[in-house]
């Protein structure tokens, strides 16, 4: 079997690829969006001062963290309708990558938030604010601003991943890839052509995560700026007024 | 710097009553006793100067006014709320929720020494979050009430900016409008000046000693004697977590009392 071009440009633009291209950015996009949520909520469990709530989410993120995903996913397909929790593919595979990713998440939230700076907080603090608002308005503005880039590389991660779904028979690209080079015997072709998809895909997100780091990094300035004025630094022109 | 020359506005105020009573308080780092039985009282109109060596306690002290910092013994009153404590039905001093807590701040402003802007927002923003978000003020009021004041601080062109593109003095006056627009009936300077370069100092100090004029209570931590000079009513020394020296302006300079006053005028004074 030689290698045929004709081949590789019909797959890539194939109905039956393009829906596995479609299935695989909705499940990464919906997993990131639940697991963001749940990684913040944990995060903040983790914050908290209650022993409990601190305690459960080390033990989340211990577990989810500490196992295969591949083993997540066939559990909770196939092992737990055994107990009576029956998940179809989709949701399994969903529930999986969020809680697996939640885990990750919610390390990344925690450390962008303990990177804020502590005068933030005492700032917002004088300024009457309680809790909810100094999150709001003062501390999760700024740390979104550190969580971006590793959030980013999550998803390009997320991307990727979720081609383990295809072992529960998730209809994402790579099982598309699988069926299409075995039923037209065109191995090299089909997964080359995933993989040109996969790379898309990660090469459009990819500009999308630099935009987002710009737009966040806007506040700050160019940055050779992002310190202090020096010693030898700037001469304020203005001269304070009737107070 | 202008405000050398300037007689003391200080002594010619007529004080009004208590705003800041803090009775026997102490408080602990660790082994560390930072703040000994530690008693003061600030009148309505008042200005403080609260001097001494890096770890007297002094910023402690300032910080336990807006209650954030814990204390261990003795009460804070302050602008008619006791800080941050409450007693249970026992008798047992309790500390109060963070939400309460913050209520009580709303009375007072507080200046720290590194600025502590929102890097975030605009200097407008950052004046007016406060304000709309918690007092709910409109917008639109919010924001003529802002300008007010970044005028009244000599930077009414910046508003657009971010903290980042202004300058040490810049910043810290944008601190103070910031501080005042929830329009605080004390405030609260934590070395306002330290970490700015020379040159931006009295532009700072300026704005403090006109706030001072129009009769603000203000609680100062600095080591400008020449603020002192020009605007306190009373200068405090503090050292080992305990207030030694206590006197009007003129009298603390000319004619320290104790030992310790005398070292630290001769160390702060020498150049």
């Amino acid at each position: 079997m030689g290698w045929s071009w004709d081949h590789f440009f019909r797959f890539m633009v194939s109905e039956y690829m393009l829906l596995g291209v479609w299935t695989t950015i909705w499940l990464a996009t919906v997993a990131m969006t639940l697991g963001v949520i749940l990684g913040v909520i944990i995060a903040f469990m983790k914050m908290s001062s209650y022993w409990i709530l601190q305690r459960i989410a080390v033990a989340f993120i211990w577990l989810w963290r500490g196992t295969p995903l591949l083993i997540q996913m066939v559990i909770i397909y196939t092992v737990l309708p055994k107990v009576g929790l029956k998940f179809g593919v989709i949701e399994s595979a969903i529930i999986a990558l969020t809680l697996h990713e939640g885990a990750y998440f919610a390390e990344i939230v925690r450390a962008g938030i303990s990177a804020v700076n502590k005068g933030q907080t005492d700032a917002s603090k004088a300024l009457g604010m309680a809790w909810p608002q100094r999150m709001w308005y003062v501390i999760i503005p700024q740390a979104t601003r550190v969580i971006i880039p590793p959030m980013g590389n999550q998803f390009n991660l997320m991307i990727k991943t979720t081609s383990l779904a295809s072992v529960i028979s998730m209809e994402e690209l790579f099982r598309r890839t699988q069926q299409l080079a075995q039923i037209e015997f065109k191995v090299l072709e089909a997964y080359l052509c995933a993989a040109c998809w996969y790379l898309l895909m990660t090469t459009i997100w990819g500009e999308i995560q630099k935009r987002l780091e710009a737009h966040y990094d806007k506040p700050f300035g160019p940055v050779s700026d992002k310190k202090l004025p020096t010693r030898t630094g700037v001469q304020s022109n203005d001269s304070p007024g009737q107070v | 710097m202008t405000f050398m020359q300037e007689t003391s506005v200080g002594a010619s105020r007529s004080l009004g009553e208590p705003i800041v009573e803090i009775t026997n308080v102490d408080k602990w780092f660790g082994s560390n006793h930072v703040l000994r039985d530690v008693s003061l009282i600030v009148r309505q109109g008042e200005v403080v100067v609260l001097c001494g060596r890096s770890g007297s306690g002094k910023s402690t002290l300032l910080r336990c006014i807006d209650h954030l910092e814990t204390i261990d013994g003795g009460s804070i009153r302050a602008c008619g709320n006791k800080m941050g404590y409450r007693e249970n039905l026992g008798g047992k001093r309790v500390e109060l929720s963070d939400g309460k807590a913050a209520q009580q701040r709303r009375e007072m402003g507080m200046v720290f020494q590194s600025f502590n802007l929102f890097p975030h927002l605009t200097v407008l923003k950052n004046i007016t979050v406060s304000p709309m978000r918690i007092l709910k003020i409109p917008r639109v009021q919010a924001e003529a009430d802002a300008r007010e004041l970044l005028a009244k601080v000599g930077l009414p062109e910046k508003e657009e900016a971010f903290p980042s593109q202004l300058s040490g003095g810049q910043q810290q006056r944008v601190a103070i409008a910031r501080a005042l627009a929830m329009k605080p009936k004390v405030m609260l300077f934590d070395e306002p000046t330290s970490a700015l370069d020379p040159e931006m100092i009295s532009e700072v100090l300026d704005v403090m000693i006109e706030l001072s004029r129009l009769g603000m209570t203000m609680i100062v931590v600095t080591h400008e004697m020449g603020f002192a000079r020009a605007a306190a009513d009373r200068v405090l020394l503090m050292h080992d977590g305990q207030i030694v020296e206590e006197a009007e302006p003129e009298e603390f300079f000319n004619n320290p009392k104790s030992n310790h006053a005398r070292l630290f005028l001769s160390k702060i004074l020498q150049h």
